[in-house]
């Protein structure tokens, strides 16, 4: 009883603390702080829920026993880790990003090319291609390599189509200028394309970064040996062990965040004259 | 003292083919630009000033007569480098530096780094931009950027400057400031300098010969040798000789625009 | 008609072109097999019993176009003709448990998301504490958390369609919140000023200025939000030990070998999503251009 209590409070204290925040005028600590309280709200609210409720921890395990699964099980946390992100997402994230923008900037020449892949590419960006999980099982074994063969599938088009528009993105101006300097096509390409697509080229690898990871944990739904972080989930959902799954989400997104976080802080570095990062 | 024209267009014709149907841009233009000339370009819009400075940087093509700039033809000029070229928009990298933008030709060019750093110097000093050299291009106010755009435009000493409307984006006081510096540039370098424009009184403080054009098809409407002498301050614009020149190119202009019915 | 075949003729070289290295692929991946089966009975193969070997497998690795266009037609048309059109074999009983937690889970991931983003743009609150976290959810690969909430909801009793439609609608809400927050805050400075000299209230701002201006934004993330509603649908499919749907045939498919019956589970995927996006364009493009606003 006393924990319902305590989480009735939380919520309210909470709420009130966050409501009050919002309305002080915005500083980058208030920005920081209000998403945070109300992160930690939730998860003490639902420490209490669980608590109070005596929810069977089967269905839905409180924070703190995750905690505790989490700090006992780094080694097979750390083991799933490399399996699944290290091997499996980031090699495909780096040979399919790297395919798409070879092949962005092949077919830049032929734009006969162009206009025939670029309706077929935002096509099978919007398919189930998490679906050919078990084909690329088949042909490339259970371990790691079929996984990454989905995640290169799985960010090749979206990748293709941002570099594509981002190589398209010089005005006439700009390419004339290049004009009056008697530049090359490959001067042209190097001093004033590849720049001015940095932007958009970015937005694609953001976007791979969610693809890769997902790509990499769900194709392990479909087979794996035993490590990996699909692997790990789907069977200690089999056992019921909810606390171990969660102890994975939580490595999953911590993983997730950094991912998209590193590559985030690479545009900045990279495109730091752009008007979106000017602020 | 070569007599010989920098410039010399025969007979230039240049027609459109659009959806709509042919559009003569240019026709039967025939003019000559003596070297340490400035020649301003007037016209209503359509009247193919852009269209016949773009034809002399080998921008566009004509569909028939000759150009020759320098005694050879137009596009063997571009690859020889014989000109630079101002936009009407300053059109810096943003990811390069003034400096790094002033570098871009060069580097095109292959000059060796000790040229570069030399040349960078020298034409931030033309256009009074000393010590702007590290500061990015969002930094500096549209006038700043295109005094950035015309020091790059003469950062490989091209005898030539071609201007396309350089001033217009810009309010008057910056654009008169710019005006005199422009001309002190021009007295100080020499170059033989084509500017495109939409006012009366910056082609005729500018120029030592003024080209007014009409649109449909487009043509030379009045050519008009200036008087005025080659120093000129600002106040010249009140004189009286000034005005009459003015109200010549104001009668060409309207003459022009009278067909256009 | 230029501008006709300008456009599409590059589109038919490249799918005709898939076409082709699709057969030969067949050819190149499936040799090894004929090969094997060849040696063991003693015979040796002419190139043309090569090609025909490959393109009639049982177990191919690569099976050819027509040999998945036989299986989808077997399991489908030709079910209808033959009045089993719902059979559990048929591929249009499976197609349609997919399609309907899809569906399901779209329309309430829609309504969700519309919902919290016009919370989100009203309330500042709101605005501060969930936007953040809606944004950094993108980061986090929410489809691993499907087996789980399936099995949890089945504990308390939850099964068949609804746990599926909630994997859908958790994946499909999340495009429609970014995409409508950003809609909804899409008019410019000038446009809500002139709404505040007519004295306009909110839900008149929100009807007639901002709801429409966020039509575009709202459509292309219903397409988004649509295809992320289908793979969940699929992946909710495979923790309950494969029964029914077409994740469940991609998922048997694989365990069996059966790589026809993955194939053709796959291209009927693939083709309900082409369907559902491409109605959704379809409306889209009459919606916008009936507010012309079209592109």
């Amino acid at each position: 009883m006393s924990w319902l209590i305590a989480g009735l409070v939380v919520w309210l204290v909470g709420w009130g603390l966050n409501v009050w925040l919002a309305g002080q005028p915005k500083t980058r600590f208030t920005r920081l702080l209000v998403p945070v309280l109300f992160g930690v709200t939730l998860i003490a609210i639902w420490e209490c829920v669980v608590q109070g409720f005596n929810i069977n921890p089967v269905l839905l395990p409180p924070p703190s026993m995750i905690a505790v699964r989490f700090a006992s099980s780094t080694d097979i946390l750390w083991q799933d880790f490399v399996q699944t992100v290290i091997k499996g997402a980031m090699s495909g994230y780096i040979i399919g990003c790297g395919a798409a923008f070879l092949t962005s900037v092949i077919i830049d020449r032929f734009p006969f090319l162009q206009r025939g892949l670029l309706p077929v590419g935002n096509f099978v960006a919007a398919l189930p291609i998490i679906g050919m999980a078990p084909i690329l099982v088949m042909w490339f074994g259970f371990d790691w390599q079929s996984k990454a063969a989905v995640v290169v599938i799985m960010v090749f088009f979206p990748m293709l189509v941002n570099t594509v528009q981002g190589l398209q993105a010089t005005d006439h101006m700009q390419r004339d200028l290049m004009r009056t300097y008697a530049a090359g096509y490959w001067q042209t390409l190097f001093k004033l394309r590849l720049p001015a697509a940095m932007p958009f080229i970015f937005n694609g690898l953001k976007i791979a970064t969610t693809l890769a990871l997902i790509g990499a944990i769900v194709a392990e739904f479909f087979g794996s040996p035993i490590k990996g972080m699909g692997f790990r989930i789907s069977t200690e959902v089999g056992r019921l062990s909810l606390d171990m799954v969660w102890a994975e989400i939580v490595v999953a997104a911590i993983a997730g965040s950094a991912f998209y976080g590193g590559v985030a802080l690479l545009e900045k570095a990279v495109t730091f004259w752009h008007p979106s990062q000017r602020g | 003292m070569t007599t010989d024209p920098v410039i010399s267009a025969k007979n230039l014709s240049l027609t459109f083919q659009t959806n709509d149907g042919p559009v003569h841009a240019l026709q039967d233009i025939n003019l000559d630009i003596n070297k340490g000339d400035f020649v301003s370009f007037i016209g209503p819009s359509g009247c193919g000033k852009t269209t016949f400075l773009r034809v002399m940087a080998d921008l566009e093509k004509p569909t028939a007569g000759e150009i020759t700039v320098n005694g050879v033809s137009a596009e063997e000029a571009r690859k020889a480098r014989a000109y630079g070229y101002v936009f009407q928009h300053a059109g810096l990298y943003p990811w390069r530096t003034i400096g790094g933008n002033i570098r871009l030709p060069l580097e095109i060019m292959g000059a060796d780094k000790a040229t570069q750093d030399q040349s960078v110097q020298e034409v931030l000093e033309l256009v009074h931009l000393e010590g702007f050299e590290n500061k990015f291009p969002w930094q500096l106010s549209g006038g700043m950027q295109q005094r950035a755009s015309i020091a790059r435009a003469l950062a490989f000493h091209a005898d030539i400057l071609l201007m396309d409307e350089p001033f217009g984006a810009l309010d008057e006081i910056v654009r008169d400031h710019l005006n005199e510096q422009l001309l002190e540039l021009w007295a100080r370098t020499n170059k033989t300098i084509g500017f495109v424009t939409h006012s009366i009184p910056e082609a005729v403080y500018l120029s030592t010969k003024i080209v007014v054009m009409s649109p449909r098809p487009g043509r030379t409407a009045d050519v008009t040798e200036s008087t005025l002498p080659k120093e000129r301050p600002l106040d010249i614009r009140d004189s009286e000789e000034f005005i009459k020149i003015a109200h010549r190119v104001r009668d060409g202009l309207r003459a022009g625009h009278e067909d256009d019915a | 008609m230029r501008g006709f075949w300008y456009r599409i003729g590059p589109v038919i070289t490249v799918v005709i072109a898939i076409f082709v290295l699709w057969y030969a692929g067949a050819v190149a991946l499936n040799s090894a097999w004929a090969y094997d089966k060849a040696k063991r009975a003693g015979v040796e193969l002419t190139t043309s019993e090569l090609i025909a070997d490959t393109m009639s497998q049982k177990k191919p690795k690569l099976p050819p176009p027509h040999q998945v266009g036989a299986e989808i037609w077997k399991t489908t048309g030709d079910m209808v003709l033959r009045g089993k059109a719902f059979s559990k074999r048929s591929l249009l009983y499976h197609s349609w448990i997919t399609l309907s937690s899809t569906l399901l889970g779209f329309v309430l991931g829609t309504a969700l998301g519309i919902g919290l983003a016009v919370g989100i743009v009203y309330n500042r609150t709101m605005d501060m504490s969930i936007m953040p976290w809606v944004i950094a959810s993108q980061t986090i690969p929410i489809l691993a958390i499907a087996p789980m909430i399936i099995v949890v909801l089945n504990a308390i009793g939850i099964s068949g369609l609804l746990p599926k439609a909630v994997i859908s609608m958790y994946l499909s809400f999340f495009p429609v919140v970014v995409g409508m927050v950003k809609g909804l805050r899409s008019p410019d400075h000038m446009q809500l000023d002139q709404m505040k000299t007519w004295n306009a209230n909110g839900n008149q701002e929100f009807w007639k200025l901002r709801l429409p201006s966020s039509m575009p934004y709202l459509f292309t993330s219903l397409k988004v939000a649509m295809a992320a509603s289908l793979v969940g649908a699929i992946v909710g499919e495979l923790p309950t030990g494969a029964v029914a749907g077409l994740g469940a045939r991609l998922l048997g498919g694989s365990y069996y070998g059966q790589t026809i019956q993955i194939w053709s589970a796959l291209l009927t995927a693939a083709a309900l999503a082409a369907a559902l996006v491409g109605i959704i364009g379809w409306i889209q493009t009459r919606v916008l251009k009936r507010m012309g606003m079209a592109q």
